[in-house]
């Protein structure tokens, strides 16, 4: 392989991971938060797909993007919300309700979304840091979407927030102890719901991110179960939200393996380099869980662990 | 439980039946409608900006027709939902003819439908009728749409630049092979040193790895930019925004390029939909297998769009008016690109050979596997 194939490699890898991994990181980083409050939202696929649908629905009437994302968000924490509220109620599965929220919010995205398949509603812009590069590839590559730096923002806060802060205690003691938090005076189900429906907001401007920048349209096939296997990136994560990021950025790069090694003409066993985020993710987590400190930083509220 | 199922529509039927015996008896519906009624079922949505789209143009011009009735049910998956909502055409609208458009409701669901509905009849959109073991009141109908992307590639192969064209395409079946070869062969035919690099997605529709594979293309240095996929959409737009040149596919996608759009490959079902209604409302048998070119009218190109040179224009054209003439497009022989020949004569477009290709031709960047 020459130098130009592995320049060229290197990077699509880049850009790949600047241009996939927000959607992976925004549902990543709210299944974090509501995990780590002691439940489970499996959901997430819905509210992103309803996310995608509401911010292109509202950037097309209103004529503004950024409202749209914000709409996005509020849908989903509406979506958010239903979990958090019914799954408090007694012997709800929140796996299982997970699950319906998901139909649910693919099936309202369909049906609200048929009238905005066609029309073309004003998109987010990016901000380009390639423009030192002459080389138009490193340009393209660089285009980064203020939401990817947001979303990394959201990171840093939700990890000091947790460590620092009493908000973030609660969350945690929510999620490892109800008993104790429920002996210190705290609403567990409050804490949970408020978890839930935030998580539920970030998810929905992940949404926003897929409809309105990139690939940057609405269809019903646009989310293909990134929202599912952003919801596996949280375990792959170990609830932590900086380690939630590299996640998704790693998915972001490994996505492009596939089309990038086609476009340099290595053309042999693409299916195989297509499934590339896959393997990879399987390897690290295989690799990772045999430490000692795996199972310690899983929420013990969990209904999977339980 | 083994044989004996009531659909929720039967039982209505039915009931509604019962009902109409108990007043006079006369109420019940009649076997053939005054007009011609047809269904027709999509796999997705019917503004796909792709193949839905354009079975769904057809659609709505037959709706114009006098005495000619439409019912459409989208989004219908390929499994038992597809029987269900062709067996409601039946029995709640009157269908005359039930039109099924994705490669799975053939087996077993259409042809079963056929079986238990000998009076009404059942087309479907690919090549898979067999005379020896489907029933009568079955069939196939499709379009060679290779030679629309032959048009494509002789319009492309003078609008590039840098001699490089990018295809992005789902999965290496025949049917998408053959649009690349084609592709491939009309863009040598102007351009001797063009060549077509192929990313495979490796399914229908994945709107986010279609963006990708674009990106990677164009990044390799191909400067048009066409695909094989349910709904190019997304292909198209982000080749526009990255200000390279498009061809389409399936329906038209000129209004999402208005810079880089040259013209695109796309069906003409109208055709065969029109002699569908038309055959019917005169009472005679339709055919079994329909299928054709541009010699009969079953495909087309889009209009040009501004990416279009006049050359590409002319040449286009003029290639448009051969394959009416029934020029051959695989004129042998050629090699595929690991070297082996493949194509030994020229074969005539609608040779069954053509119909195995399972080869990528010479000048093709791209592997099967």
């Amino acid at each position: 392989m020459s130098e130009g194939l592995v320049q060229t490699v290197l990077i699509a890898l880049l850009g790949g991971a600047l241009r996939v991994s927000t959607p992976f990181m925004f549902v990543a980083l709210g299944e974090c938060l509501t995990e780590k409050s002691g439940r489970v939202n499996l959901g997430l696929e819905g509210t992103l797909v309803l996310g995608a649908m509401t911010a292109y629905a509202i950037s097309f009437h209103s004529g503004s993007p950024w409202l749209g994302v914000l709409a996005a968000g509020c849908a989903g924490a509406a979506l958010g919300a239903i979990h958090g509220f019914v799954c408090k109620l007694p012997r709800v599965n929140d796996i299982a309700f997970g699950i319906a929220m998901m139909l649910l919010g693919t099936g309202l995205a369909f049906f609200f979304g048929k009238a905005y398949i066609q029309p073309s509603a004003p998109r987010l812009d990016a901000i380009s840091l390639g423009g030192w590069s002459s080389d138009p590839r490193i340009a393209s590559a660089l285009q980064v979407h203020p939401l990817l730096l947001v979303g990394i923002l959201v990171a840093l806060a939700m990890w000091w927030a947790f460590a620092n802060t009493r908000w973030g205690l609660l969350v945690r003691m929510s999620g490892d102890s109800a008993q104790s938090a429920r002996a210190m005076g705290v609403s567990v189900d409050l804490v949970r719901f408020l978890a839930t429906a935030a998580g539920g907001f970030l998810a929905g401007i992940g949404g926003a991110f897929l409809s309105l920048y990139y690939p940057g349209s609405w269809n019903q096939g646009l989310s293909s179960g990134q929202g599912l296997m952003a919801v596996a990136l949280v375990i792959f994560a170990r609830w932590n939200p900086l380690r939630c990021v590299a996640a998704a950025l790693l998915f972001g790069a490994t996505g492009a393996i596939g089309p990038a090694l086609q476009s340099v003409g290595i053309t042999q066993g693409y299916y195989f380099f297509n499934a590339a985020p896959y393997i990879l993710t399987l390897v690290i987590m295989i690799g990772s869980a045999g430490s000692q400190k795996a199972g310690r930083d899983v929420p013990g509220e969990l209904s999977i662990t339980k | 439980m083994t044989d004996f199922r009531v659909s929720r529509r039967h039982f209505l039927h039915g009931a509604s039946a019962l009902g109409a015996v108990g007043l006079l008896g006369a109420t019940s519906r009649p076997a053939l409608a005054a007009g011609v009624t047809i269904g027709i079922v999509y796999v997705g949505p019917r503004d796909d900006f792709g193949w839905n789209q354009a079975h769904a143009v057809a659609i709505k011009a037959l709706k114009s027709l006098p005495g000619v009735k439409a019912v459409e049910e989208e989004n219908v998956a390929e499994t038992d939902a597809c029987a269900k909502a062709m067996e409601s055409m039946v029995n709640l609208d009157g269908a005359n003819i039930v039109l099924g458009t994705s490669f799975g409701y053939f087996t077993p669901f259409m042809a079963d439908l056929a079986k238990k509905y000998p009076k009404v009849e059942f087309r479907h959109a690919a090549p898979l009728w067999d005379a020896t073991k489907h029933p009568k009141n079955l069939g196939s109908y499709f379009g060679y749409l290779n030679q629309a992307h032959y048009v494509d590639g002789i319009a492309a192969g003078l609008s590039t630049k840098s001699n490089k064209l990018g295809f992005v395409a789902a999965k290496p079946i025949s049917s998408v092979l053959s649009n690349i070869n084609s592709f491939l062969l009309g863009a040598r035919k102007v351009n001797p040193n063009a060549t077509v690099q192929v990313i495979f997605t490796g399914d229908w529709s994945l709107p986010v790895r279609e963006a990708e594979a674009t990106n990677a293309l164009i990044d390799a240095g191909c400067d048009v930019i066409t695909c094989h996929v349910d709904g190019p959409k997304v292909v198209i737009e982000t080749a526009e925004k990255r200000g390279a040149k498009t061809c389409g596919h399936n329906a038209s996608q000129a209004p999402l390029a208005p810079k880089g759009f040259i013209t695109g490959a796309e069906y003409k079902w109208e055709t065969i939909y029109k002699s569908y209604a038309e055959k019917l409302a005169k009472g005679e048998p339709l055919p079994n297998m329909l299928s054709g070119g541009y010699d009969s009218d079953m495909v087309m190109n889009t209009a040009f769009g501004a990416g279009a040179s006049d050359e590409a224009r002319k040449a286009a054209t003029a290639a448009i008016a051969d394959l009416k003439a029934k020029k051959p497009i695989y004129v042998g022989p050629l090699k595929d690109n690991t070297g082996k020949l493949v194509i030994e004569k020229t074969y005539d477009n609608y040779d069954p050979y053509l119909d195995q290709m399972n080869y990528l031709l010479e000048g093709v960047v791209g592997s099967l596997t």
